[in-house]
């Protein structure tokens, strides 16, 4: 698998990107700070973290709802800050699409579903008459799992799991190459989180889709993600296989994170023990550097080079562990 | 455990008059607690876990709310009988509630320590002096930092763990008996949702109190629960210890629900779903409410409503597959995996898979 990633190409590719508000002032807050990583075509990048670590920042940034501080973020080979004329951005957006968290306020609910879906068919030009939008729109209903009788009904008459798939039709209406999933499940019950990822996971294959996954935690990450990043306080602290992130989680935080998500079984709750993380741990004096060290292939911390010898032992040693139990 | 229950609720039925018609949300449940313990009521949006407990404060809008039938009795009183006046001694006196959305349930325009001392005075009739006294203490119990600081703060200066913090130290002023918590922490991130059940199990065992604690993740129910009920479509479908329900549980729905469930183990790459989605309960399905969705389900389950099956003492489960004449099934694998771990842990007692149980009663 690391070989081939190393031939895979990348389609959006984020280098040093800062975003700050309110720059310069006394409340400055920096939201993303130093982020770099890239996401390959055809896989689905997670980016984990808690609020206000910054992963829904480095997705808006992604899509051009904000304008960055600095760095740059190419999309396609394509410096997206230099996307400025309309004719380039209908084509940007067209091409990038994303599904919200909420999802009832991310619905207009004096819209029907047929002319939420439909509206950006229409403004794409995708769409000769009414006849062929109507047609498109129920095609699309139908592939996110929905019947077709929905079209003239309104947001406030579906659940909260019919309201997302609705939200998930509109955004692959145009037909695009690459989805932002900001938190796009975590206001759903866990049973409905479980049916919206196998959907998500279907649509990709059938559609030849790349995704930025971004959530709060790791439990249905693993699901859906090929890679992870995990964030905190504005910066990317570990990258890395899925796979390899729940066998051999290195950075304190990520540890921290894993060991707060509840099991479903009363008789390894009673005995865990929770890790608690100490956010010191990512405070260097001297950060000329601490940047990502990658510590085994396609495996980076943010970390100071001296620290990198420590991380490869711990990491040896994990997975000496499970070895043992498996 | 000393089975001393503190509050019983039988045969609860609530509709609420809407516009389209009478949705029948909660449909005849049934539970009780015990003192000193946590029952955890699982289930979906819908499911009426909410509406069941809000019944018990008499936190539901009186305009369009209909209790068909039932009662709920706590401390010889029927809690749906007596008035406003009445209900108001008991209600964040006796039985307090923690909400979901901390925001929204505080006063932003009230110091975080009044909102704690004021339930101390308007129900224990003591003076500020000694209320603001009390409330420093727990504060200081619910682990908010530098209390004396904090008391003139307001909400907005408080982050979601913390605000989180003072509605339970707002729910515990009085010393309650019953604690009810609402999705007390499907709002916030997993680190700071460990840290408040964490304090919410200690708390529980220096003050013992006993918890009604209503959530859709079963892995909060591992952690917290004495007993489960799991609860679909206005109906509570099995209840028992927790060592049963995650175990060894009897019911379809519940075997969805733990199957559905991510797990951490590296390898496993495919979840597992529960198709369709829960019925509308402007008109309840005939037979069984989960047959529609269910793999396991019988002629029989889409014409009659199954009874409630005795598994042990503490368990009952509410599905035909428990009928003596039921065909023997498999579980989804993640259950028969769950079964084995069971009959390794408690090895000898009871018995596994299929137990011909006894019906009783025909309304759950």
């Amino acid at each position: 698998m690391a070989a081939e990633a190393k031939e895979k190409k990348a389609i959006v590719e984020i280098s040093e990107l800062k975003q700050y508000f309110n720059a310069g002032k006394k409340n400055e807050v920096r939201a993303v700070n130093h982020v770099s990583f890239s996401i390959y075509e055809g896989e689905t990048f997670g980016l984990v973290g808690e609020s206000g670590s910054g992963k829904s920042t480095t997705g808006r940034a992604l899509i051009k709802l904000s304008d960055i501080t600095g760095g740059q973020i190419t999309y396609k080979g394509e410096d997206i800050s230099e996307i400025k004329r309309r004719k380039d951005l209908l084509r940007f957006r067209k091409s990038m699409q994303m599904i919200f968290q909420d999802p009832y306020a991310s619905l207009n609910p004096r819209l029907t579903v047929k002319e939420i879906i439909g509206g950006a068919l229409k403004v794409h030009g995708m769409a000769k008459n009414g006849k062929e939008l109507t047609e498109r729109v129920h095609e699309l209903l139908e592939s996110v799992g929905l019947s077709k009788q929905f079209a003239n009904r309104y947001p406030k008459e579906f659940s909260g799991g019919q309201c997302q798939r609705v939200g998930i039709a509109r955004a692959l209406a145009v037909e695009p190459d690459f989805i932002i999933a900001d938190e796009a499940i975590s206001a759903l019950d866990v049973s409905i989180q479980a049916q919206v990822v196998n959907l998500l996971k279907e649509l990709k294959e059938e559609n030849n889709l790349t995704y930025l996954f971004i959530a709060h935690d790791l439990s249905m990450v693993k699901y859906i993600s090929d890679r992870i990043g995990v964030m905190n306080r504005g910066r990317v602290l570990e990258i890395c296989e899925a796979e390899e992130l729940y066998q051999a989680p290195l950075h304190p935080y990520t540890e921290s994170l894993l060991s707060a998500i509840p099991t479903p079984d009363p008789e390894t709750e009673r005995q865990r023990v929770r890790t608690e993380y100490d956010p010191a741990y990512h405070h260097y004096d001297d950060i000329s550097h601490v940047k990502l060290h990658e510590i085994a292939p396609d495996h980076f911390i943010y970390c100071h080079k001296d620290e990198v010898a420590l991380y490869k032992k711990k990491r040896e040693k994990l997975l000496r562990q499970k070895k043992k139990y498996a | 455990m000393e089975n001393k229950a503190v509050l019983e609720v039988k045969d609860l039925a609530i509709s609420f008059r809407t516009f389209e018609g009478k949705v029948q949300a909660v449909r005849g449940v049934n539970f009780s607690l015990n003192k000193g313990e946590t029952l955890a009521i699982v289930g979906e949006s819908g499911s009426g876990k909410s509406v069941s407990t809000k019944a018990i404060n008499q936190l539901l809008p009186k305009k369009n709310t209909l209790i068909e039938r039932g009662e709920i009795l706590f401390e010889g009183k029927d809690l749906l009988k007596i008035s406003e006046k009445e209900m108001q001694a008991v209600r964040g006196n006796d039985i307090a509630m923690i909400f979901q959305d901390p925001m929204t349930s505080l006063n932003p325009t009230m110091q975080v320590g009044k909102q704690i001392a004021e339930p101390i005075i308007a129900h224990k009739g003591v003076s500020k002096e000694e209320a603001k006294e009390k409330a420093l203490e727990l504060m200081d119990l619910v682990g908010i930092r530098d209390p004396k600081e904090s008391y003139k703060n307001y909400p907005h200066q408080f982050s979601g763990g913390m605000r989180q913090r003072v509605m339970i130290a707002i729910a515990l002023a009085c010393e309650p008996k019953i604690l009810i918590a609402d999705e007390p922490t499907t709002a916030l991130d997993v680190t700071i949702q460990a840290q408040i059940l964490d304090l919410m199990n200690k708390l529980k065992k220096e003050l013992d109190t006993s918890i009604i604690f209503i959530t859709h993740d079963l892995g909060v129910v591992a952690q917290m629960a004495d007993r489960v009920a799991v609860m679909y479509a206005g109906q509570i479908v099995e209840v028992g210890t927790a060592d049963e329900i995650f175990y060894n549980p009897m019911h379809p729905y519940t075997w969805g629900l733990l199957a559905s469930m991510p797990t951490l183990e590296v390898g496993q790459t495919d979840l597992y779903t529960i198709p369709g989605s829960p019925p509308n309960l402007l008109h309840p399905p005939e037979g069984d409410a989960f047959a529609a969705r269910n793999a396991y389900a019988m002629e029989i389950d889409f014409h009659q409503e199954p009874d409630l099956f005795k598994v042990s003492d503490t368990h009952y489960a509410k599905t035909w597959l428990l009928h003596p004449d039921a065909p023997d099934v498999q579980p989804p694998l993640e259950v028969q995996r769950r079964k084995e771990k069971y009959q390794s842990l408690f090895s000898g007692q009871g018995q596994f898979n299929r137990i011909g149980g006894e019906a009783i009663g025909s309304r759950g």
